[in-house]
């Protein structure tokens, strides 16, 4: 099974029934096809509305694209708004989840994942607002960089994104919680705990229940 | 009395248009973006503007003309990642760039146009975001002070629009837009449908038409 199919799919145990998501785009896009059964959640987008879903096969509506800027679905019973009641709901503590990308986290629960000194500047766009308000915060990335770097630092270096907001990471070998440091809950399928160890920059407790994921 | 005419063309539109004006338009990733005013700003040549809006689109949509027509000396905005356009002049020193996160972005617009000093949020607490602004801390939690944004001139975009200017957005069309128009100098619409006064349910209403100074019908000159 690839990485990111691993990281969606546990990333989808995470999201409980009745749930108002936000999803990231990329990676955490993956993760409504993994919800388990009888899981319904409603899916918010920051450009302002509540029950995206996918286009199955049927022709896009004008004006109807998700926060990526694609052609998307809604699910009936969604509900559309301006910005600032999307806000609202974002920092207001309506989202019960989101899931983002990383470029880093570390031990603090801060994460970057917004920009690259001299090289990409996107801008944050609603990142910063969805970490500070979103009841979980759940980071979903691969564990290392495409040069075999860790991404699970002692000490964030690119500019962050938040401080200490982070409450799960969810990476294709390890998921970590965020508890007064990073303690080890999960290991991805077939991995032992020293290739975490040596793959993470942090150092992070081993929790008592550590177990396999089940994916 | 008279309903003062509000419905003009394209091509007076631009005659509101001056060097060096901040302009807040709507949308999001081209989005809800007025299109025809865009034109209209260009064909017009105000340059040295200050731009207030979510994003700088794509090169060929939302308000990405105007970036590659470098009529932009100043960008507030929180997302300019799909324009590689604004990346570069933004790197050459071209064009200024304040990036905000959208939930202040929207906020700040908000209290421009509502007669607030400014909002409270913790969002960018221990970021970058804090440099330069007041902290306040209220039961532990920190918060920064995000002053208000108005603009000379708001360019929106509506689905459907009544003589009297009471605006009706479609599905995520509607984003920045009314918010924007409430804060600005001078407001301008631009909608795909005029339909007479009294024909949008007034419980329907999105935007009150008294916030509306201008409309212009996408699609005509």
């Amino acid at each position: 099974m690839q990485a990111k199919e691993i990281i969606a799919r546990r990333v989808a145990q995470e999201l409980k029934d009745g749930y108002v998501v936000n999803l990231g785009i990329g990676l955490p896009t993956l993760v409504p096809n993994y919800l388990l059964p009888d899981i319904n959640i409603t899916l918010q987008s920051e450009n302002g509305f509540l029950g995206l879903g996918p286009l199955n096969g049927q022709e896009p509506l004008p004006n109807l694209v998700n926060a990526g800027g694609q052609p998307c679905g809604m699910i009936p019973g969604g509900s559309f708004f301006d910005s600032a009641m999307s806000f609202a709901l974002i920092r207001g503590g309506h989202v019960d989840a989101t899931v983002l990308g990383g470029l880093q986290v570390d031990c603090c629960g801060n994460l970057a994942n917004w920009m690259v000194p001299g090289k990409m500047v996107p801008g944050m766009g609603g990142a910063m607002d969805l970490v500070t308000g979103a009841r979980h915060v759940i980071i979903a990335m691969e564990h290392c960089t495409k040069d075999g770097g860790s991404k699970i630092l002692k000490q964030c270096s690119l500019p962050l994104t938040c401080r200490g907001k982070v409450h799960l990471i969810v990476t294709e070998i390890a998921v970590f919680r965020v508890d007064n440091g990073l303690v080890l809950e999960e290991v991805g399928p077939g991995i032992d705990i020293d290739v975490v160890r040596k793959c993470s920059e942090a150092d992070f407790r081993i929790s008592p229940t550590c177990r396999q994921m089940t994916i | 009395m008279s309903i003062p005419q509000k419905v003009i063309s394209f091509k007076d539109a631009g005659q509101y248009f001056r060097d060096g004006m901040t302009i807040m338009f709507g949308g999001f990733m081209g989005i809800g973006t007025p299109a025809g005013l865009v034109g209209s700003l260009l064909a017009e040549g105000a340059k040295d503007l200050t731009l207030i809006g979510n994003d700088t689109a794509f090169p060929e949509t939302g308000v990405g003309p105007l970036i590659g027509n470098k009529r932009v000396a100043r960008l507030i905005v929180s997302h300019i990642g799909t324009n590689p356009e604004t990346g570069r002049q933004m790197m050459a020193h071209e064009i200024e760039v304040a990036l905000v996160p959208q939930g202040t972005l929207i906020e700040q617009i908000r209290c421009g146009g509502s007669g607030l000093g400014g909002v409270l949020t913790p969002t960018g607490v221990g970021t970058v975001v804090e440099t330069g602004k007041t902290k306040l801390s209220f039961d532990g939690v920190e918060y920064l002070v995000e002053r208000p944004l108005r603009a000379d001139v708001a360019i929106i975009k509506a689905k459907k629009a009544d003589r009297v200017g009471n605006l009706v957005y479609e599905r995520a069309a509607r984003n920045f837009n009314p918010i924007m128009a409430l804060a600005a100098d001078l407001v301008i619409a631009e909608v795909d449908e005029l339909v007479e006064t009294g024909a949008i349910d007034p419980d329907i209403v999105m935007t009150p038409g008294a916030l509306v100074d201008k409309i212009v019908l996408a699609g005509r000159d």
